[in-house]
């Protein structure tokens, strides 16, 4: 259930470049507020700013004017150091090309966070075990990315954005990358971690079905603009849900 | 991130890219090797002149004599105001320099002109006296025959140049003897001078003596035995031998007709040798205050060591000019890196790398570059060393000369190396660890 206090807030946040003489407006005055435990589908065309959006929310890039707060603090206030450890504790990111690295083992992947994090080496193998047995991936905890399917692959990811105990789970394009079996597969994991976890989840996707089905909130952009935002009834959700 | 976790984090990438890496490594230990080769030359020529120096005993010596004879060039003539009056320098005043912290041994010069008698001829030449520790000065090391059997036994070294006028083939006359015919002084007592008060050292007479003694040995020079000499000895005896032959010397004139108040015989020059050369300019002042004159070559050594400072810097300076081509090296591998890591760098930041995280990382990627060059390197150094050392002693053998080590590698020489590799690599790694921290997360990860 949504808290009080709501878990990103963002007032009037915009994002511009300058690309040659052109400016670009990719994120344009947009406020918005999501609550703790909400499940929001950021839709929208290919540019039309969700993904720079997710990316300030991420605390990846800081917004032009305008303020996100997140778990109490302005991001635009914060330090890269401060940023850099939101990062780390707060929140948890998925990509639509998994961005593994490719070089370490799933156990290695997933490990990477807790070592920023300078958890205990003693810890750590348990927690990496933890977060690869709730992606059902524990069997294939010595294998390297290349060794595995695309939907094992996103599996891993989250265990890697999960392992640290994250508030908030950023998703960018989570199955831009899959068969729709497969994405399936993916988004049903997303929403039993929402709900059994309590966790605040973002997703970007261009697929409205999809967003429909799993989300609990869609909010649409467009031209760097927020188009609309509602809130979807929990006898939809659980009508449409596989 | 733990310093651990960001070292296995480096070598961890830095093997991913094993050849490149490899290269930039090895580029790093031919830096080393050369700076370290360069520099064991230097140290090691330096500890083989400062050895020789060393052991021929001239750095290591005092040279004492009665101020009053003294007049070496240069010298001050004005007494400082704490040295005492000029004093005789005879038995007691050996035994009192002898005394002396750190003076190993006080020997006399004895040095005279005399005749010697070999297969029935006459031949006229220099005698010396050599102490004990001459044996180590280095000037027997080539000798043919051997050094004396012991401090006081009836046994003759011969000059080259001498044996050569005893006998064509100098060799031939090791194990047989010669007859040193000598003059003694035989102290005339007091009493015997007629009792006048003004003669109270008596005076001598001088007695033809003759003594045997088996030559053992032919050398090359005579060991530097200090100065104030009277020309080389080309006959060398044991010093004890010497001295109890009372041979008359040229100083014995001259005590006779000084208005010496002690009776006692007194020497021309004592040698007081140090422990080491660090130690002479303390005997030597020392020495200075007991009223007798003092001299030693500690400005020569010093002059030396000055030298020899230079001489590695410039070696060093020539041998780094290598390591300065890797650290190139070193920068484009990593900016290399970067380029090929770019979006790694991109998710390390998106999981919550803190910049310095990044720029540490490949600061220490760099410095492990530096490690392993460094130890390489000096491996390498040390090998060239040994070969250097190998080649100058087969062209020494050859010009019949004794095997010298010419270079030397030695312990602050090795972590010196090592240190430094490590601090130009990271000098080297400054610049592409401040790219790849500088790399914005977003921009990184979209890259392709």
């Amino acid at each position: 259930m949504p808290d009080s206090q709501p878990a990103i807030q963002l007032d009037h946040v915009c994002r511009h470049y300058t690309m040659g003489e052109s400016a670009i407006r990719a994120v344009d005055d947009v406020s918005l507020s999501i609550q703790t435990g909400d499940f929001l589908a950021l839709l929208g065309s290919s540019g039309s700013g969700k993904s720079t959006l997710l990316n300030l929310m991420a605390g990846l890039d800081r917004p032009t004017s305008g303020a996100i707060h997140a778990n109490g603090k302005n991001l635009s206030e914060l330090s890269s150091l401060d940023l850099a450890r939101y990062r780390r504790n707060t929140v948890g990111m998925i990509f639509q090309s998994f961005n593994l690295l490719p070089r370490m083992t799933l156990e290695e992947n997933v490990e990477l966070p807790l070592r920023l994090s300078e958890v205990d080496r003693s810890e750590r193998t348990s927690r990496v075990r933890e977060a690869l047995e709730h992606v059902h991936l524990e069997k294939r905890i010595g294998h390297r990315p290349s060794e595995l399917s695309g939907g094992e692959q996103q599996r891993a990811a989250i265990a890697r954005a999960l392992v640290n105990r994250p508030k908030i789970l950023f998703a960018d394009e989570p199955t831009g990358n899959l068969d729709s079996a497969t994405g399936e597969v993916i988004l049903t994991l997303l929403r039993e971690i929402q709900d059994n976890m309590g966790m605040t989840i973002v997703m970007v996707t261009h697929e409205r079905p999809l967003a429909e089905r799993f989300a609990t909130r869609l909010a649409s952009m467009a031209d760097g603009k927020l188009m609309s935002t509602n809130g979807l009834s929990s006898t939809q959700e659980k009508g449409t849900r596989p | 991130m733990k310093f651990g976790d960001m070292t296995e984090l480096a070598v961890r990438n830095l093997r991913e890219a094993v050849l490149r890496n490899s290269l930039t490594t090895l580029g790093v230990a031919v830096g080393v090797a050369s700076l370290v080769a360069m520099l064991s030359l230097g140290v090691g020529l330096q500890q083989l002149a400062t050895n020789r120096l060393n052991r021929s005993g001239l750095f290591d010596s005092v040279f004492v004599s009665s101020r009053v004879n003294f007049r070496g060039p240069g010298r001050r003539p004005a007494a400082s105001a704490d040295e005492k009056p000029p004093r005789a320098l005879d038995e007691d005043a050996r035994s009192q320099i002898a005394r002396l912290p750190n003076v190993i041994e006080v020997y006399p010069q004895i040095r005279f002109f005399t005749e010697i008698r070999f297969d029935g001829k006459p031949f006229a030449t220099m005698v010396a006296g050599m102490p004990e520790s001459s044996k180590a000065s280095g000037a027997f090391d080539g000798m043919q025959g051997r050094f004396f059997s012991g401090a006081s036994a009836d046994e003759a070294i011969l000059q080259s140049e001498f044996a050569k006028e005893l006998s064509p083939q100098p060799s031939s006359l090791i194990g047989k003897d010669l007859i040193l015919r000598y003059a003694e002084r035989e102290a005339i007592p007091p009493a015997a001078n007629g009792g006048s008060s003004r003669s109270a050292p008596g005076g001598f007479s001088i007695v033809p003596r003759e003594k045997h003694l088996q030559i053992i040995g032919v050398v090359d020079t005579e060991p530097a035995a200090g100065f104030g000499g009277y020309g080389n000895g080309r006959l060398l005896i044991p010093l004890k031998v010497a001295e109890s032959l009372r041979a008359a010397q040229v100083n014995d004139l001259r005590d006779i007709l000084s208005d010496s108040s002690s009776s006692k015989p007194t020497y021309a020059s004592l040698t007081a040798r140090t422990k080491s050369p660090d130690d002479v300019e303390a005997v030597e002042s020392s020495i200075k205050k007991m009223g007798f004159g003092a001299f030693s070559l500690l400005d020569a050594s010093k002059s030396l060591r000055i030298f020899f400072s230079v001489f590695d810097l410039l070696l060093g300076i020539f041998g780094s000019l290598a390591l300065a081509v890797a650290t190139l090296g070193i920068i484009n591998t990593l900016v290399m890196a970067i380029l090929e890591r770019r979006r790694e760098i991109g998710v390390l930041k998106a999981l919550g790398a803190a910049d310095s995280d990044v720029k540490q990382l490949f600061f220490v990627e760099a410095g492990v570059m530096g490690l392993f060059g460094g130890v390489l390197g000096v491996a390498f150094g040390w090998l060239i060393g040994r070969a250097l050392t190998f080649g100058t002693n087969i062209y020494l053998q050859r010009r019949d000369l004794p095997a010298v080590q010419v270079t030397a590698v030695p312990w602050w020489l090795v972590l010196g190396a090592i240190a430094f590799a490590v601090l130009v690599s990271l000098i080297a790694g400054l610049y592409p660890a401040s790219r790849a921290a500088r790399l914005n997360p977003v921009d990184a990860l979209r890259y392709e």
